[in-house]
């Protein structure tokens, strides 16, 4: 079956209801009872609560309509794009208090920096090694193709625990320390073994893509950009969907835009739930078998 | 669903998945939508206007009517004022639709209020396109600030009456702003770019749900990021239904 035919045949037949009323009832063709989403990219900032318990209750509660089953945190509120490493602490911190919550629906990742890279060690020992976590989070405090932050890297590697690093390529000029694609491949080129996320794809994904396709190690997040068509669709042409991962950027971002990404795209059903889920899980079954974390 | 933000023809930059009218039009009804209001991405670049509306209408009229042309305005180019009445006589058109920012004016270019004067005379409900894409994606040898939205106040009060549409808004105009705006006249905003999570939960805290308009930018968003904000907020019946097509029958006086 071909992809279109395929997409058409699926809207007639996973078609749900999202709006009643006494005028009619809206049928639409984005669920997909048996797809398993992991979000690989969430945040407590930008969601309604004080605390950090209330700000997970809320997003569970989106999460649950829109069938996300697992979530990655990472940072903590108020973003800060070059954090003192008390700060780096406070905001794992907050992650870790909302892992607690919900263990068996919630991942973490620390936040740590190249700017602080003997603290963010430590960081790396206290929330991954002798924590819950199951990565990293490297922002825009430095470009992340820079030496310092190696050790960083090469310690990930080898607890097996997964490199996010947000990237964006942006025509009105990045931030300084602000990584593009470039930076991830020169990083990735490094350290072949270590599994490295690129982190909003650049946000312009045309030249992201490009720009990671050659490095292997490299998967791509969809998450936290405007919900352009075509994306996906060059994703999988140029990547192959196996290294895609569905993320959302919640909650300054919804699950409802960035899910539309891969809803809205053409793909066979093997291909949209290997992006959905099962991609992210394969990437993080080793560091959870090293820890012995066993999934229901 | 009434959809208010859709575009025919070819985004300039790139091809979307969707950008052939008949792909268009099966995703479109497939989606449960049972009209949609159609602008030209042509609209954003060509000169000749009056073509570009032309080639909409006639490609409108192929889709049995699923779509509603929206023009284009362009109020700087020579005799814009005919486009307008074209857009009204020729054309039967019930909107019409400004890129300040591609089109090189600001609200307060005393251009806007003749617009608007012409459009009220012909009973044109005026949608404003606030951006069509992000900033920081466009394309290095054509960047196009989002349109300055300061003057917009001013705009409605010195134009109460004027029926406007306000497009691909959200993160520019301010929810604040917005409810005050639908305080001073006619004034709707579209949902395509409503964004955090519970988008739409959160937005009517503080816009009145009567003000806000299914609207997807679609095909250049995929279509299911605007339908599936309504699984994410569980707005009511009503209220879903309201922003889905009442307020569009509203706004058109058709209910």
């Amino acid at each position: 079956m071909d992809r279109r035919l395929f997409l058409q045949t699926s809207l007639v037949l996973t078609g749900g209801v999202v709006a009643c009323s006494a005028e009619k009832t809206v049928q639409v063709q984005t669920e997909h009872s048996s797809d398993v989403i992991w979000d690989l990219h969430c945040h407590l900032s930008g969601v309604p609560g004080e605390t950090v318990k209330e700000r997970v209750e809320q997003l569970l509660v989106y999460a649950d309509r829109m069938g996300v089953q697992r979530l990655v945190f990472f940072m903590g509120w108020p973003f800060l794009s070059n954090p003192t490493p008390d700060q780096l602490r406070k905001q794992n911190d907050q992650v870790l208090e909302a892992l607690a919550l919900a263990p068996d629906r919630l991942f973490g990742f620390a936040y740590v920096s190249g700017e602080h890279p003997d603290e963010s060690l430590q960081e790396i020992e206290r929330c991954i090694t002798s924590g819950p976590m199951l990565g990293i989070k490297l922002w825009t405090a430095r470009h992340c193709s820079e030496a310092a932050l190696d050790p960083i890297v090469r310690r990930c590697g080898e607890l097996q625990a997964v490199v996010y690093q947000h990237t964006w390529l942006k025509s009105t000029g990045n931030e300084p320390g602000e990584s593009t694609p470039m930076d991830v491949v020169t990083l990735a080129q490094r350290h072949p073994d270590v599994r490295i996320i690129c982190g909003h794809t650049g946000g312009d994904w045309t030249r992201g893509i490009r720009a990671v396709r050659a490095v292997p190690n490299v998967t791509i997040d969809l998450g936290g950009s405007e919900p352009t068509a075509g994306f996906v669709e060059m994703a999988v042409r140029e990547l192959g969907a196996e290294r895609i991962l569905y993320g959302s950027d919640i909650g300054g971002r919804s699950f409802a835009s960035q899910l539309a990404k891969v809803y809205g795209a053409e793909l066979t059903v093997v291909e949209r739930k290997q992006i959905l889920g099962q991609n992210l899980k394969r990437l993080l079954t080793p560091i959870l078998m090293a820890k012995g974390v066993k999934l229901s | 669903m009434i959809d208010v933000n859709v575009n025919l023809s070819r985004w300039p930059f790139r091809r979307l998945p969707c950008d052939e009218t008949p792909r268009l039009v099966e995703k479109l009804l497939a989606s449960g939508i049972t009209e949609a209001w159609a602008g030209s991405f042509d609209g954003l670049l060509h000169q000749d206007v009056a073509g570009v509306n032309a080639r909409l209408t006639a490609e409108c009229r192929s889709s049995g009517g699923l779509l509603k042309p929206v023009g284009t305005i362009h109020p700087l180019l020579p005799d814009w004022e005919d486009d307008v009445r074209r857009c009204a006589e020729q054309h039967g058109m019930h909107a019409i639709r400004l890129n300040p920012n591609y089109h090189g004016y600001r609200l307060d270019d005393p251009v806007c209020d003749r617009l608007l004067d012409l459009a009220a005379e012909r009973q044109l409900v005026v949608q404003v396109a606030l951006k069509m894409e992000d900033v920081r994606t466009h394309h290095p040898l054509m960047k196009v600030p989002t349109v300055d939205v300061a003057p917009l106040e001013a705009l409605v009060r010195r134009h109460p009456q004027a029926r406007l549409v306000i497009l691909n808004g959200s993160g520019t105009v301010t929810p604040a702003a917005a409810a005050n705006l639908t305080t001073l006249g006619p004034v709707y905003f579209d949902i395509s770019h409503a964004e955090q999570v519970g988008a739409l939960e959160q937005l009517v805290k503080v816009v009145p749900h009567e003000r806000l308009l299914f609207g997807s930018h679609f095909p250049f968003f995929n279509l299911e990021s605007a339908l599936l904000k309504f699984r994410e907020s569980e707005l009511g019946s009503a209220v879903s239904t309201a922003i889905q097509s009442g307020n569009a029958k509203t706004l058109m006086g058709t209910r």
